[in-house]
C-alpha cells in the first residue's frame, strides 16, 4: 500500500522529463505511459520524427502511391457472427508496402474485420460476411476460392505469441514444407529468421522448442514463420499488446523493414503504436447498436494531428477508448 | 489489525504480536485430517485386497514356480496352470488395441475436428458417454449376437474364438477410447489451430501435424486406462464363447479360431470350485493378471513420455 503511495506520489513529477530529455530512451517506455490527455503534444512530435527519419526516403514516392492500385480493396462489407452485426458498412483499402493501422475502442470489430481479409473468421462457426474484399480485384469470397489459397497470400501473426510446439526450426519450416516451397529449406529457415531479427539469438539453438523462447523472441518468431512461406500481405492482430516496451519497440523496428517487401495491416489498441508505427490509419467506432464502422481513415498524421471528425480527434487525444 | 491501528507507536514486537497466528484454522485442520484419513480408508482397503491375495498367492509360486505359468488347465487344482489363460488375455489385449485405438481415435476426430457442431452431434456424444456407462454384460449379449455369430458365418469353427471375445471388448472400451480422445483433442488450445491455418495449412496438415501430436499423449493415456479395463472384465467374455473349465488345445493353428479362455474367466472360475486349493490357484492366477496389466500400463507409458518429449 505504502509503496504505492509513494509511486503515485512522485510520478507525475516524473512524466514531463522524458518530452524534453533523450527521446530514444523513452520510445521504449512511453506505451506503459497511459493514454492521458498530457502526452499528446509529445506523442505527435515522436511522429514528425520517426517519420522524418524512416520515411524520408520514401517521401517522393507518396504522390505515386496514393495512385497504386490497393492490395485489398473492402467493399461494402457487413459481417455477422449468427445475427449479431459486429462490422457495418466498412470500405477500406489498402496500399501496397504500407503499414495501415486499425485503431478503436474495445469490441468495434477491428480484429473481426482483420480477420476477414485472410478468411480467419471461416473457422468460427455461424459466421457471414456480406460486400467484397477484393484482393488484386479478385473476391475472396467468391465460390470456388480456396480460404487456404487465401491464408498462403496473405500470412497472420497473432495476438499472443503462439508458436507451434515444435523446434525453433520446425516452426519456420512448417509452412515452407506444407506449400512445397522449392529449395534450401535451411536457407529458407535462416533467411527468415534473419528477416525478422532472430537469427542471432537463435542461431546455435534451432532444435530448441520455440516455447522456450521469451515472449518478444516469440513472437518474432511468429512473424518469421508468417514470412517463411513468401506471402504478399502480413496482417498482425495486436502483436504486441503481451510484449513488454522493449520487445514492442523491436518488432515495431521490424515493421518498418517488412513493409518494403509485404503490405502490412496491424490491429493495435495502442495509439502511440499507431502513431509511430503506421503510414496509414483507420479509426473505427462502435454504433449503437454495437456494430463496428469506420469512422475515418487516412494518413496517419492527418489521423493524429488534424482529424476531421469530432470523435476521431476524442478518441487519439485519449479522451475516451 | 485493531491492536496496530489503536497503538500510538509502532515496535518491531507489536508488529511481530500482531504477525503470529493469533486465530487458529480450526476447520482447515480438521478439513486436511479428513481429507488424510479418506485416503488412508481406500488405500488400506486396496492394501488388505492385495495382502490376502499375495498371501494366498504365495505357496502356489513357491511350490510350483514357473510350472503354474506353464502348464495347461486342468480339473486338479496341484496341476492346473494358466498358459491358457495369459495367451488368451495377451491376444485379446492386441485385438482390443487394434481395434479400439484406430476406430476411437478417428471417431474422435471426426467428431472433434471435423463434424459442425450440430444438435445431431452432440446427440452423438451424449450417447457415446452414456455408451460407456452401460454394464458390461450387455455387451457380451452383443458380441454373442453379433461377433460370434459372424465367425460361425465366415466358417470359423463354432465362432467362440479369441476374435469374437476381443471384438466384444474392443466395442466396450471404444466409448472410453473416444471420450478420452475427445478430451485430449479439445485440450489443445485453439490457438495452435489457428497459427497453422493462418500460414495456410489444411484441415489435414493441422490435424495430422499440428493437433495429433499434441493430443498423443492424451490420447494414448486414455487407450491405457481403456485396456486395463478390458483385460479385467469377466462376464462379456463368458458371453462371447470364452471356455470355463479346463480345455486342450491352443496350437498355433487354431489359435484364432479354436476355444480360448482369459485370466478373469479362470479366475472367476476357480473361485467357485469346491476345492480349497483352486482358491490358492485363483490368487496365483489374480497375481498373473495384475503383471500383465501393469505391463501393459508401463509400455502405454513409455510411448506417452517419448511423444511428450519430442516437442
Amino acid at each position: 500500500m505504502t509503496q504505492l503511495a509513494t509511486q503515485d506520489a512522485t510520478e507525475p513529477a516524473r512524466i514531463p522529463a522524458p518530452a524534453t530529455a533523450s527521446d530514444e530512451a523513452d520510445g521504449g517506455a512511453a506505451p506503459a505511459v497511459g493514454a492521458s490527455a498530457a502526452p499528446v503534444a509529445l506523442r505527435i512530435e515522436r511522429v514528425h520524427d520517426t517519420r522524418a527519419t524512416i520515411d524520408a526516403a520514401a517521401h517522393d514516392e507518396r504522390d505515386a502511391e496514393a495512385a497504386a492500385e490497393p492490395v485489398i480493396r473492402i467493399e461494402d462489407v457487413h459481417f455477422y457472427y449468427s445475427k449479431f452485426r459486429a462490422v457495418k458498412d466498412v470500405s477500406i483499402q489498402f496500399a501496397p508496402q504500407k503499414i495501415t493501422a486499425l485503431i478503436g475502442p474495445s469490441g468495434c470489430g477491428k480484429s473481426t474485420l482483420l480477420r476477414t481479409i485472410n478468411r480467419m473468421n471461416d473457422l468460427i462457426p455461424g459466421t457471414r460476411v456480406e460486400g467484397k474484399v477484393l484482393y488484386h480485384g479478385v473476391d475472396l469470397y467468391d465460390a470456388g476460392v480456396d480460404a487456404v489459397e487465401v491464408r498462403r497470400r496473405i500470412g497472420m501473426v497473432f495476438q499472443k505469441p503462439n508458436p507451434f510446439p515444435k523446434s525453433i526450426y520446425d516452426n519456420i519450416a512448417f509452412g515452407p514444407r506444407i506449400i512445397g516451397a522449392k529449395g534450401n529449406m535451411d536457407e529458407i529457415v535462416e533467411s527468415s529468421l534473419r528477416r525478422a531479427a532472430l537469427w542471432d539469438d537463435v542461431k546455435d539453438k534451432l532444435k530448441q522448442s520455440g516455447l522456450a523462447l521469451s515472449g518478444g523472441q516469440q513472437q518474432r518468431l511468429c512473424i518469421a514463420r508468417a514470412i517463411a512461406t513468401s506471402p504478399d500481405v502480413i496482417l498482425m492482430d495486436e502483436p504486441c499488446s503481451a510484449l513488454d516496451p522493449r520487445s514492442t519497440l523491436q518488432i515495431e523496428e521490424l515493421m518498418f523493414e517488412l513493409k518494403q517487401n509485404y503490405t502490412i495491416i496491424i490491429v493495435t489498441h495502442n495509439m502511440q503504436q499507431a502513431a509511430r508505427a503506421s503510414d496509414y490509419t483507420v479509426f473505427l467506432n462502435m454504433a449503437d447498436d454495437r456494430a463496428g464502422f469506420v469512422v475515418e481513415e487516412g494518413p496517419t498524421l492527418g489521423i493524429f494531428t488534424n482529424p476531421t471528425n469530432q470523435l476521431t480527434e476524442d478518441y487519439v487525444s485519449g479522451r475516451f477508448g | 489489525m485493531s491492536t496496530i491501528a489503536s497503538t500510538s507507536t509502532v515496535t518491531a514486537a507489536r508488529v511481530r504480536e500482531g504477525l503470529v497466528n493469533s486465530r487458529r484454522d480450526t476447520l482447515g485442520i480438521v478439513f486436511q485430517v479428513i481429507l488424510l484419513l479418506s485416503l488412508l480408508a481406500s488405500l488400506v482397503i486396496l492394501l488388505v485386497l492385495l495382502a490376502d491375495v499375495l498371501s494366498k498367492a504365495f505357496p502356489v509360486y513357491a511350490d510350483r514356480g514357473i510350472d503354474f505359468l506353464t502348464s495347461p488347465l486342468s480339473s486338479n487344482p496341484d496341476k492346473a496352470g494358466i498358459v491358457q489363460g495369459i495367451v488368451g488375455t495377451a491376444i485379446l489385449a492386441l485385438v482390443v488395441a487394434a481395434v479400439a485405438f484406430p476406430f476411437g481415435l478417428m471417431t474422435a476426430i471426426y467428431l472433434e475436428e471435423y463434424a459442425a457442431d450440430t444438435r445431431l452431434t452432440r446427440f452423438i456424444q451424449v450417447n457415446i458417454r452414456n455408451l460407456a456407462g452401460v454394464p458390461s454384460v450387455v455387451y457380451g449379449l452383443l458380441g454373442l449376437s453379433v461377433f460370434v455369430a459372424l465367425f460361425q458365418s465366415l466358417g470359423m469353427g463354432n465362432g467362440r474364438n479369441v476374435l469374437a471375445g476381443g471384438a466384444t471388448l474392443a466395442v466396450l472400451v471404444l466409448p472410453i477410447v473416444v471420450i478420452t480422445s475427445i478430451e485430449a483433442l479439445r485440450a489443445v488450445p485453439i490457438a495452435i489451430r489457428e497459427a497453422g491455418y493462418g500460414v495456410g495449412a489444411s484441415r489435414w496438415e493441422v490435424t495430422r501435424q499440428l493437433v495429433l501430436p499434441a493430443a498423443t499423449p492424451g490420447v494414448l493415456t486414455g487407450t491405457v486406462l481403456a485396456l486395463s479395463r478390458a483385460l479385467g472384465e469377466t462376464a462379456p467374455l463368458i458371453l462371447a464363447g470364452a471356455v470355463l473349465g479346463s480345455f486342450s488345445g491352443l496350437s498355433i493353428d487354431r489359435l484364432f479360431t479354436g476355444s480360448y479362455t482369459a485370466l478373469p474367466v479362470i479366475v472367476y472360475d476357480w473361485s467357485r470350485r469346491p476345492q480349497e486349493a483352486f482358491r490358492a490357484d485363483a490368487a496365483a492366477a489374480i497375481v498373473a493378471l495384475l503383471v500383465i496389466t501393469l505391463f501393459a500400463n508401463a509400455i502405454a507409458i513409455y510411448f506417452r513420455n517419448r511423444y511428450e518429449q519430442t516437442w
